[in-house]
């Protein structure tokens, strides 16, 4: 299991240097699949019990655009923080340019924390983070039709983990086009 | 290690007593030294068929042991089996050192009928305390041996034995594997007898019990959003109780059943609701721009409590359930949240931030003295039993999500282990009508 998680820490510094060298090419697809991320490139074959299994997003192909920064879908936060980092600046903006050329564009934000504290205050504070990043695209002409935000708090960590590591990989809000 | 040899008798009885097919199993982690010695006898049985595999003296004194107030004897160091109070003889348990004695027969009256006659003595003076005969079906056997529990506890402290309550959860298996499956379970007070009541690949949170025990609320992302559900234990019919645009989390059911208090998002920022059930009418009780969430009703409905960061870190607050001007109530440390009441409304169970740790802590209000009552490091969601003897509680262990209980005075502490799972939020239910 520490092979498993030493592995997604991996794939996400691989996926950061992706993004830090523009290659363009699209890592983020297998990080999503690794790390259980709410993306389209995931498709389970899940639902058996009780519960509906809600709609999956996309098809065959990743919605959203791609190159560049816009391959950036991932923001990461300071402990307890919701504010968004400057070295986010230039991928949120890209992102926000798009959008708004984009109309029919749809961006899901999902908000997430680390593990520690209270579950559902947890919820409170991934809202937080989802609405800052909201905020920003919305600056950018981004109308607010266009953005839908979900809080999942603590429970869909990106990284299995109980320590300093893991918690930074968790506290993210993850950009998901749905069309 | 006198936790070891405390451990040993209990492992022998949780095996006699079949719990190896327990999800949950129980495990010692801290003492009671004042635990008071007592002796429950293995039940005789009388009848046509073959005895039921159910123990139901060994499930007593599993439920007296694990309450931490009662140490039952090691059956090994009985020197003789009574199963009427005729054949007691008072003198050799008092050499033994027992207080009080419990023993009585399993009778078997017909086709799966069964009739369980016990009798409880003190045994220093040799008095019967209590003599009952309880029907039962094969089935039901576990069941009634909690009552029979319920009912010595009772007779012994005073107050109403928990054993026959249940517990909610939420386990999720497959994490590990990007594949999570999270599921709603109930289960027996002692962690046996798990029933799946919902399941989903999509987070479940926040199961809360309706005061009758008989529902459940909880919040579910199957549909890719935060939305709340009811579900009807016996049935399991459910309805969606709220599913508005945003954030809906964090129900709590009003003592009357007929409310929820819930916790909203409109444009973003979590503020406390009621919402009527039936007439799905929503009132707002907060408006505020920082994080308000987790309510809870006091036992006369006329007052929630909450978190609230408005000073800049979580703390407690309460409002009166039709609005009003929220009002501070903790202020030591820099972390409480997830406000529950105590059964006496005199005591408030908080997650509490503790040099670092995220630890289990009462607030008595009446003094606004915090107790931290457990030494974790990621301690969450703790839920009183309805008697207000124990909280239950979410804790880690080698990075898997376990239950575990704790003595209101944080005397006694238990962890309870759950296989592989992952498990957390549980939830105590109030006392159930048979």
């Amino acid at each position: 299991m520490i092979r498993m998680r030493t592995l997604l820490v991996l794939l996400m510094s691989v996926w950061l240097a992706a993004c830090a060298g523009r290659s363009g090419t699209t890592v983020d697809d297998d990080v999503f699949d690794g790390v259980g991320a709410d993306g389209s490139a995931t498709s389970r074959g899940i639902g058996d019990g009780s519960l509906g299994q809600g709609s999956e997003f996309g098809g065959d192909g990743v919605p959203g655009p791609r190159g560049g920064v816009l391959d950036g879908r991932v923001i990461y936060f300071d402990f307890d923080r919701s504010d968004i980092r400057g070295e986010y600046t230039e991928m949120l903006q890209a992102h926000g340019r798009y959008l708004a050329s984009n109309p029919n564009a749809r961006l899901r934000l999902e908000g997430h924390t680390d593990e520690r504290g209270s579950r559902e205050y947890n919820i409170g504070l991934g809202e937080r983070r989802a609405q800052a990043v909201r905020r920003v695209l919305m600056l950018q002409g981004v109308q607010g039709s266009q953005l839908i935000t979900v809080s999942y708090g603590e429970e869909r960590p990106a990284v299995i983990g109980s320590d300093e590591e893991a918690f930074a990989l968790n506290r993210r809000v993850e950009l998901i086009y749905t069309q | 290690m006198p936790q070891i040899a405390r451990l040993l008798p209990l492992l022998a009885l949780l095996l006699t007593a079949g719990a190896s097919h327990a999800e949950l199993e129980i495990v010692i982690s801290r003492g009671v030294e004042k635990a008071v010695p007592v002796a429950i006898v293995p039940f005789g049985f009388s009848g046509a068929g073959p005895a039921p595999a159910t123990d139901v003296a060994a499930i007593v004194a599993a439920n007296l042991q694990r309450s931490g107030r009662f140490a039952p004897l090691d059956r090994r160091d009985m020197l003789q089996r009574p199963t009427r109070g005729e054949d007691v003889d008072f003198r050799s348990w008092r050499a033994v050192g027992v207080d009080a004695l419990l023993v009585g027969q399993l009778v078997q009256t017909g086709a799966d009928q069964y009739t369980i006659r016990f009798q409880l003595f003190d045994a220093l003076r040799g008095e019967q305390l209590l003599g009952f005969q309880l029907p039962s079906s094969e089935a039901a056997l576990r069941a009634s041996s909690h009552r029979v529990a319920d009912l010595v506890y009772e007779k012994l402290t005073g107050v109403p034995g928990i054993f026959s309550t249940r517990i909610a959860y939420v386990s999720v298996s497959g994490q590990r594997l990007a594949k999570p499956t999270y599921r709603l379970i109930v289960a027996d007070a002692d962690g046996e007898n798990p029933r799946v009541l919902a399941e989903s690949p999509q987070p479940i949170m926040s199961p809360a019990w309706s005061p009758d025990g008989r529902r459940i609320a909880y919040v579910s992302f199957e549909n890719r959003v935060a939305e709340i559900y009811i579900q009807t234990l016996r049935t399991g019919d459910r309805q969606r109780a709220s599913a508005r645009p945003g954030v809906n989390g964090a129900p709590s059911w009003s003592p009357d059943g007929r409310r929820l208090a819930l916790t909203l998002s409109r444009d973003g920022n979590l503020d406390i609701y009621t919402l009527d059930i039936a007439g799905q009418v929503v009132t707002r009780i907060t408006d505020w721009p920082s994080i308000e969430t987790e309510p809870v009703w006091s036992a006369d409905g006329r007052t929630l409590y909450f978190t609230s960061d408005r000073a800049g870190n979580p703390h407690i607050y309460r409002v009166g359930s039709d609005g009003g001007r929220p009002e501070r109530v903790t202020f030591e440390g820099r972390y409480n949240a997830r406000p529950r009441l105590s059964p006496d409304g005199k005591q408030l169970a908080v997650v509490h931030n503790d040099r670092g740790n995220y630890r289990i802590a009462t607030v008595d209000l009446a003094r606004g003295f915090t107790q931290v009552l457990t030494d974790g490091r990621e301690d969450e969601s703790p839920s009183f039993a309805p008697n207000g003897e124990m909280l239950i509680y979410a804790t880690r262990e080698a990075g898997r999500g376990v239950l575990a209980t704790v003595s209101a005075d944080g005397r006694v502490r238990q962890r309870l282990s759950s296989g592989q799972d992952d498990v957390r939020e549980p939830a105590w239910s109030p006392f159930l009508v048979n």
